[in-house]
């Protein structure tokens, strides 16, 4: 298999998630990547700009399409973020373990999802709902900066008007039209029906989120184990070959970037690793 | 993805301040390099190379030379006004470069010696960097500025990329050209460990010791290079102090790691 | 130690070592080996065994290196210099594609013109090679511009009877004997043992293949079967060789020594001393960090992606959105460290570090691995927190 290179692929449709995010669907021009699981990365080249690690939030197997959704922070999501329909970028991967969905299997799912977080996760939740009845309660709980900063809410709309599942959000600085909560995303945990040692939970977001959310469902009963994060170090090859995204023990790229809180935890404390 | 035809140049404006003209006569040595630098970019402020200046606004401002009288304030504050990108060029508009010597002695006492009829100098009593002005958005090592780096500065913001302009040691250079490090095999005392990458290891693969000619190594402007420790090193290596000084206050003398590194030393006072 | 019988192992005189490099060449071999320039015994592209380092040897301590001339003849009578054979497999820049306007991706083709004969690998850099193959090669998406470059590349190893002050390959287990991984191994002997030789101080080569390529290329050489008296002298020297060693960095408990001082104060220490400028990662043979560069040319036409070799000592290594995870000097350090002592055998199960020495003798303020090492086991436990107790929670 080819690393090195990036296959084409051609922006088909673009979706405005929020000011400064949006939803890119890719498709092969000639050839695709292997198939991905939910939680696997690309590496996603704008030509003649860079290259950057983004999650796969969503796959259309048949067209060998996949979806991604970025957040323009600096200038190579920023030039992703202009990338229209029409226009060819290029890919490597997938790469990196994903989400484990098999250990959800008849028990109390929580999604946690801080920001752009919700995108990589949102594999989770089409997964879950697609076997819905495999698992017991499904609970997603949503943390944005504002309003204007909520991903995917019209989807997520739609996920509320569903009765077998709960659904909460809440942003840190509210608007005047927000009639929703405010508050950090942990404050949610408590309304969440859940039953903790029964219970999976999907956390991501930026990293400090994830370790206040993963040590407040550590605190309800939720065994580290149980509990899977996203993390994010600075990616060249996604493949283990750059050094780039260790982490202790730990290369990102390829024993995560989905890993589990007891293998972890001790790790993200310390401080500069 | 550039749509040349449809669009309208960029402009490009270069501003001198108290310099050389070094920094300048690189852009000039781009001779190859200027055609297509031509036909992507409009010169619209270049006196080094053409009498003709368009008015602002300009895309992209290269400044160089240091802040070194009152009117120069005025002026660059009014450049930043009508830039969209302002890239300070050489260890001039960096640093202060060599007129920062100044900042370690009476400037009254120079001008009196040096002039005839002193009170026609203006001048500040310090020698400053842009950044000490108004807001730089790039900063561009070196004295001078390394050819590549600008043309490449000037790429990277014609397509709207990062410039790939790394902040490493000079150390990175010499390894990667396979120099050997004249530190350590010739005990030749060398400023490389400490000093911005960019010149691509010149002095060195001539087998002498680096001059610090790209500054510190400097992350957003905060101090990353341990000057200390390489001090002490020199100091092991029966350096006298007053030499340690004198290597450290060259061109980029007045960025604080070079300036503050031998605490203990001398006045400063540069013969 | 698979002592090689007798039978397998021929000797030879100086002037083979022509012969041998000659015998390369016409195979088609661009022969890499060592030669003195800019004051310092470096690798170059040789076309005759002329320019191999004839009598010069090296005296290194932390920091220094100097080159001495020898009272004797050797070739290889030196430690590791400032580069390793890694340069060739894995160099410091290379074009990965380029793209042409809306053009497809076009692979750069950086393979070498002629396959690599590397003479003269001392048996830590044998070591290193192995684990750059595991590191580079054998993982889940291996780099294939490495093994393009590493794919038969013909090895001849020689073995170590004389340190260098900065070794301790005898500590890392990977010295001063070869053992596996070379197509032919050479024992360099100065005290006029062996039959051929004509006076003390004159070289004489024990020599034995490897793998059917160098039984191929020893065919071809003057050489003679050694008797037994005199491999048993040669490996008795070897074997002396391991309780030479400049300088010892003993192994147990290592792993768990970084992993226990993560949040030492020594880190502070040492990042008083370390000037954070990389030469240690660069002259290693092991640290394999690169990171890409995106270039265009300026009508942003013509793109191109380059990759260079990167270190953890680079501010912008750790570089995410926001800010370098690793600012301070002393995380940077004990990243060094702890991944070439610890983390490595987690990541790709052996040690990262194979006691050559060459981070002790190119750090230009002479920080030491080894004293580094000494200082942390010294360091009082009730001085240190420990972190590694998950449930504790983050402070
Ligand atoms: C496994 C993984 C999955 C990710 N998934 C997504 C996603 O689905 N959506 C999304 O919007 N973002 C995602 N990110 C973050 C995204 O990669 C960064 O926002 C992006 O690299 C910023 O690049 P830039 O050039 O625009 O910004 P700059 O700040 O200019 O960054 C310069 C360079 O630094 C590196 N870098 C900067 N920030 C990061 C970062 N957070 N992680 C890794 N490298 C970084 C990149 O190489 C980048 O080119 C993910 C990161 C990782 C590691
Ligand atoms: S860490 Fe130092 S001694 Fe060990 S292999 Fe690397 S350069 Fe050699
Ligand atoms: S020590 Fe640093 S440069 Fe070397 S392999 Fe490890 S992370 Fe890379
Ligand atoms: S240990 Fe020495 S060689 Fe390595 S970064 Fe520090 S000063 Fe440089
Ligand atoms: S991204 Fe290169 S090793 Fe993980």
């Amino acid at each position: 298999m080819t690393t090195a290179l990036p296959l084409l692929y051609r922006v088909h449709g673009r979706e405005v998630e929020t000011y400064d995010t949006v939803t890119l669907t890719l498709e092969p021009m000639d050839g695709s990547l292997p198939a991905s699981a939910p939680g696997q990365f690309t590496m996603l080249t704008a030509f003649g700009i860079g290259e950057v690690p983004i999650s796969i939030s969503g796959t259309a197997a048949p067209d060998g399409r996949l979806a991604q959704t970025l957040r323009a922070v600096g200038a190579v999501t920023r030039a992703l973020y202009h990338a229209t329909p029409g226009s060819v970028v290029g890919l490597r991967g997938p790469y990196g373990v994903g989400w484990d969905l098999s250990a959800a299997r008849g028990r109390d799912v929580v999604i946690v999802a801080g920001g752009i977080g919700i995108a990589p996760v949102w594999p989770v939740l089409q997964a879950v709902l697609a076997h819905r009845r495999v698992h017991r309660r499904v609970t997603v709980l949503i943390g944005a900066r504002t309003p204007r900063d909520i991903v995917f809410g019209a989807e997520i709309a739609e996920l509320r008007e569903r009765s077998d599942v709960h659904v909460d959000i809440t942003v840190d600085q509210a608007s005047n039209e927000w009639l929703g909560r405010t508050g950090v995303v942990t404050t949610l945990l408590a309304d969440a029906p859940i039953d903790p040692e029964l219970t999976d939970a999907y956390v991501c977001g930026p990293e400090v989120m994830m370790r206040f959310t993963a040590d407040a469902l550590l605190r309800l009963g939720v065994p580290a184990g149980r509990i899977q994060l996203t993390l994010e170090r600075n990616m060249r090859c996604g493949g283990g070959l750059c050094g780039h995204c260790q982490l202790g023990p730990y290369l990102i790229c390829r024993d995560g970037p989905v890993v589990t809180y007891d293998r972890t935890a001790d790790l993200l404390t310390v401080r500069e690793l | 993805m550039t749509d040349t035809s449809a669009r309208r140049l960029p402009t490009l404006a270069v501003w001198k301040f108290t310099s050389c003209d070094g920094c300048q006569l690189t852009l000039l040595d781009c001779e190859d390099e200027l055609l297509p630098l031509a036909g992507q970019v409009r010169i619209a402020h270049f006196l080094e190379a053409s009498r003709e200046s368009l008015p602002g606004p300009y895309d992209v401002s290269l400044v160089e030379g240091s802040v070194s009288t009152p009117d120069e304030i005025d002026r660059l504050k009014r450049i930043r006004e009508v830039s969209g990108v302002l890239v300070a060029i050489g260890a001039c508009a960096t640093a202060g470069g060599i007129q920062a010597l100044r900042n370690f002695a009476d400037v009254d006492e120079f001008r009196s010696v040096v002039y005839a009829r002193p009170e026609y100098v203006q001048t500040l009593d310090r020698s400053t960097p842009a950044s000490a002005h108004v807001r730089v958005d790039f900063e561009l090592r070196g004295c001078p500025i390394d050819k590549r780096q600008l043309l490449e500065v000037l790429t990277a913001y014609l397509v709207g990329r990062k410039p790939n302009i790394p902040r490493h040691s000079v150390c990175f250079e010499c390894k990667a050209r396979g120099t050997t490090c004249v530190m350590v095999a010739h005990g030749t005392p060398c400023l490389g460990p400490v000093t911005q990458a960019g010149c691509g290891a010149i002095c060195p693969a001539y087998s002498r010791g680096c001059f610090g000619c790209f500054g510190p190594v400097a992350v957003d402007g905060a101090p990353a290079a341990n000057v200390t420790g390489l001090v002490e090193r020199l100091r092991a290596l029966r350096m006298a102090d007053d030499d340690i000084v004198r290597a450290l206050r060259t061109f980029n003398s007045a960025a604080p790691e070079f300036s503050d590194a031998v605490p203990d030393g001398p006045s400063g006072r540069t013969r | 130690m698979s002592t090689p019988t007798a039978a397998g192992v021929s000797v030879m005189d100086v002037s083979a070592l022509c012969v041998l490099v000659d015998v390369l060449r016409d195979r088609g071999y661009a022969v890499i080996g060592p030669t003195v320039r800019d004051g310092a015994i470096v690798l170059d592209e040789l076309d005759s065994a002329e320019r191999l380092p004839f009598g010069w040897g090296v005296t290194l301590d932390a920091g220094t290196y100097r080159l001495r001339r020898r009272d004797d003849g050797a070739a290889f009578g030196h430690a590791a210099g400032p580069q390793s054979w890694k340069s060739y497999v894995h160099p410091a820049r290379e074009r990965l594609w380029s793209r042409d306007g809306d053009g497809p991706v076009v692979a750069a083709d950086e393979t070498p013109r002629r396959p690599y004969a590397f003479l003269g690998v001392r048996p830590c850099d044998l070591r290193a090679l192995g684990i750059l193959d595991r590191v580079l090669g054998q993982g889940r998406h291996p780099d294939q511009g490495y093994a393009r470059r590493r794919d038969g590349v013909f090895i001849v190893a020689v073995e170590c009877i004389e340190p260098g002050r900065t070794c301790f390959c005898g500590s890392m287990g990977s010295g001063p004997a070869a053992e596996e991984g070379y197509d032919l191994a050479l024992t360099e002997l100065l005290d006029g043992s062996g039959s051929v030789s004509s006076s003390p101080g004159t070289p004489t080569y024990l020599i034995r293949s490897g793998s059917p390529a160098g039984t191929d290329v020893l065919a071809e050489l003057p050489a003679t079967p050694a008797d037994a008296e005199l491999v048993a002298h040669a490996r008795d020297a070897v074997d002396a060789a391991a309780e030479r060693m400049g300088r010892s960095l003993p192994a147990d408990g290592l792993r768990e020594l970084m992993v226990e001082n993560r949040e030492s104060p020594h880190w502070d220490d040492v990042a008083a001393r370390c000037v954070t400028c990389g030469n240690c990662t660069m002259v290693c043979p092991t640290c394999f960090c690169t990171t890409t560069e995106d270039v265009t040319d300026l009508t942003g036409e013509h793109a191109e992606r380059w990759r260079r070799w990167d270190s953890c000592f680079d501010l912008d290594f750790s570089y995410i959105h926001g800010g370098s995870v690793r600012m301070s000097g002393a995380s940077r350090y004990r990243q060094w460290i702890t991944h070439k002592l610890s983390t490595w055998h987690d990541q790709f199960g052996s040690t990262g570090c194979v006691g050559c020495g060459r981070c002790i003798a190119w750090c230009p303020v002479g920080i030491d691995i080894t004293e580094e090492v000494a200082m942390l086991r010294a360091g009082s436990p009730d001085e240190r927190t420990t972190a590694g107790d998950g449930a504790e929670g983050p402070r």
